[in-house]
């Protein structure tokens, strides 16, 4: 749990201001504020090219209070490994003596296909650099198309669901796990709805001494077809529908939190993926007459997926 | 220090020793790996305090190196070849974020068909990426350039990021006789990086790498225009200033028995060397007035000064060790648009030459001024291809 009450949370200093040009409803900058809250040392940040890169930072205006950085779209871990290589022979020449923080974020573009070189070749050498992927689950930023991070079945504007195909037919690359086989010192799957096992998180991450990665589901209101006042309630049907759980890798254990540990115990329900299904109009055609047969094949998968990390974490 | 045999890859090396950097972040590529071998070396014995980013790729190599350079600390980095081709993204966002590295390239052909020999088909293949460029005769001049490069890249007229070129194998792996400075001596030559609002003064925090609009992208583009035009001067005084710790005197076009020639050469790299031969031997043994000069700066490109130097000459045999094909080499149009500087325009002709590292000796250099000067030259030329 997070050290500090939400009252001192939010007297923290502004890193990331509002007025950015973000849409209405979208979770990346809340999700960012959340991280950004989780240290009270100075944090150099970077940002892959994606939604939150150009929206936070049209020139001549910026909304960081911060050092913030941004080179290219598949390279934000190379970026901020650069940052943070400047930490440490600075320190080491004794030119700096502060601690320091470093954080990068990039969408699932950015990290779970072009940028995932850069990413693994980050956390192999050790950065003191904390990857935090905003997982809205396709390619927002040029209009909706298809990445390895999409759920099975979505529509997308390079994935449509058309008459002969369902909208996508591969399932997501599962990065946080891809992560955790890196032997990386924390790596933690995240929902904004749970701002406080976010934070927390974030912390572990911060102060872990070595590379962290935090995968943060970022429901997209445009590409998802939902209304921007429901983004949270998303943000949490995710999870309780354990689409999304919420765990942790620590020291090489897998552990569940929050709303997914209460599921794991029997204490909240696990809701049917229908649910998340009809909040969303990307997958509205799934719902359409003829297609339970493919509906049934997702929630086998998902049942999979969520027996398979119980499995773990009691390992 | 004493004079050492010593190959170029090893010279850049030790020049980068003499100057400690904060960050080396490369990846390795023949025939530039003896750089970073060595400079590995170095790390791991102490003698640098730099910290060492072993990457996996040439496009986080200057990745890495632009962020740490951005964060304030200095920075070099080396490639050649495909790994310049893999970096090619960054090479503009490099300089359009006016990020003063250093990068030596090992120049090499660019693949297909892959060939590990010495071309210009990398280096040429960056020339509009609003990087400096410079380039080597021999191995001293390797060693004396990585010396020079830093403090042309950070003065804060220039603030561009700079490749410092050598010939791969011809001048990386063949070992010369080379005269080194005192360890003491370079590292007061090249003074303290001051960094221009490194990400690291959190204290001031600033952003780096923002999105231009067409309000302001024309505009930054623009800035560096006038950059390269100021580095001119900063590139004059600076050799200057090496001349006074070294003796070695450098220009950013230099010049061989330039003044009678009727007939003069324009080369880039060590083949300034191997033309040097020839244009004696032609004076000599044939009473042929020839000459020829090497932009030693090929970004900024030296249009007035070559304009200079060859105005009123009969001709001007631009040799391109690098090809774009269906057009020229790539020198010959900028050599050609230079001349139109001239009072007297010379006739201009073009010999692509070395592909792939294709041998080209002496006599072949002789061959080309006494084919121009026989009539025989058409405007694009193909020397030693066997067709």
């Amino acid at each position: 749990m997070s050290s500090k009450p939400i009252k001192d949370l939010i007297k923290g200093d502004v890193k990331l201001t509002s007025g950015h040009r973000l849409c209405a409803g979208c979770a990346e900058s809340i999700i960012a504020r959340q991280v950004l809250m989780a240290t009270d040392k100075p944090i150099i940040a970077s940002s892959a090219t994606g939604c939150f890169e150009v929206s936070t930072t049209i020139f001549p205006y910026t909304s960081w209070n911060i050092p913030w950085i941004h080179t290219a779209f598949g390279n934000g871990a190379a970026t901020g490994a650069g940052t943070e290589a400047a930490y440490q022979a600075l320190k080491r020449k004794g030119k700096i003596t502060e601690e320091m923080r470093f954080v990068t974020f990039g969408g699932d573009g950015a990290t779970y296909d072009i940028g995932f070189q850069a990413l693994s070749g980050a956390v192999e050498r050790g950065h003191q650099l904390m990857y935090v992927c905003f997982n809205n689950e396709a390619y927002m930023n040029t209009g909706i198309q298809r990445s390895g991070a999409t759920g099975f079945g979505a529509s997308t504007t390079t994935s449509p669901a058309g008459k002969a195909v369902p909208g996508k037919t591969e399932y997501p690359k599962d990065l946080t796990m891809i992560m955790a086989a890196h032997d990386i010192p924390y790596a933690a799957q995240v929902s904004p709805y749970y701002w406080r096992d976010l934070i927390s998180k974030a912390e572990k991450g911060f102060e872990c001494g070595g590379p962290a990665f935090i995968n943060a589901l970022s429901p997209c209101p445009r590409g998802w077809r939902f209304n921007s006042e429901d983004c949270m309630m998303v943000a949490k049907l995710a999870v309780e529908t354990c689409v999304w759980p919420l765990y942790e890798f620590e020291n090489g254990k897998y552990v569940l939190t929050s709303e997914s540990k209460r599921i794991a115990e029997g204490k909240s329900e696990k809701k049917p993926v229908t649910e998340w299904f009809k909040a969303q109009g990307r997958y509205k055609h799934l719902l359409a007459e003829g297609n339970a047969d493919i509906v049934d094949k997702i929630q086998a998968e998902i049942d999979r997926k969520w027996e398979r990390l119980l499995a773990l974490s009691k390992l | 220090m004493g004079d050492l045999a010593i190959n170029g890859d090893s010279a850049v090396a030790l020049a980068w020793k003499q100057i400690d950097p904060d960050v080396c972040a490369a990846y390795p590529i023949t025939p530039q790996t003896i750089i970073v071998e060595k400079f590995s070396d170095y790390v791991a014995d102490g003698d640098v305090g730099t910290e060492f980013v072993c990457v996996e790729s040439e496009h986080s190599a200057l990745t890495v190196c632009t962020g740490s350079c951005s964060a304030g600390a200095r920075t070099f980095t080396a490639t050649s070849s495909q790994g310049l081709a893999y970096m090619w993204e960054m090479l503009p966002i490099t300089s359009a974020m006016r990020v003063p590295l250093v990068m030596a390239v090992a120049n090499r052909a660019i693949s297909g068909p892959i060939n590990i020999n010495n071309d210009h088909g990398d280096v040429m293949s960056a020339r509009d990426c609003g990087w400096i460029q410079i380039f080597a005769e021999n191995v001293q001049e390797a060693y004396d350039n990585a010396i020079i490069a830093p403090r042309i890249a950070e003065h804060p007229d220039v603030q561009l990021p700079i490749m410092t070129n050598l010939d791969g194998f011809i001048l990386t792996h063949a070992i010369e006789r080379m005269t080194p400075l005192d360890d003491a001596v370079v590292k007061k030559f090249v003074g303290e990086f001051k960094p221009f609002k490194p990400l690291l003064d959190y204290k001031n925090p600033v952003s780096h790498g923002l999105m231009d609009g067409p309000d302001f992208y024309y505009e930054h583009k623009y800035q560096m225009v006038q950059a390269m035009e100021k580095s001119f001067a900063v590139i004059e005084q600076v050799f200057a200033d090496f001349k006074k710790i070294s003796g070695r005197e450098y220009h950013i076009v230099e010049q061989y028995r330039c003044d009678d020639a009727e007939y003069v050469a324009v080369v880039l790299g060590s083949s300034y060397g191997t033309m040097k031969a020839a244009v004696d031997e032609l004076r000599e043994k044939k009473g042929l007035k020839v000459g020829v000069c090497m932009p030693r700066i090929f970004r900024p490109w030296p249009a007035e000064q070559l304009a200079k130097i060859l105005d009123g000459k009969k001709a001007v045999i631009v040799m391109d060790k690098h090809l774009s094909v269906g057009a020229y080499g790539p020198m010959y149009p900028e050599v050609a648009a230079a001349l139109i500087k001239c009072k007297k325009v010379p006739a201009a002709y073009n010999y692509i030459y070395g592909l792939g590292g294709k041998d080209t000796k002496v006599s072949g250099f002789e061959g080309v001024f006494e084919d121009v000067i026989a009539g025989k030259a058409k405007t694009v030329n193909y020397l030693g291809v066997d067709e």
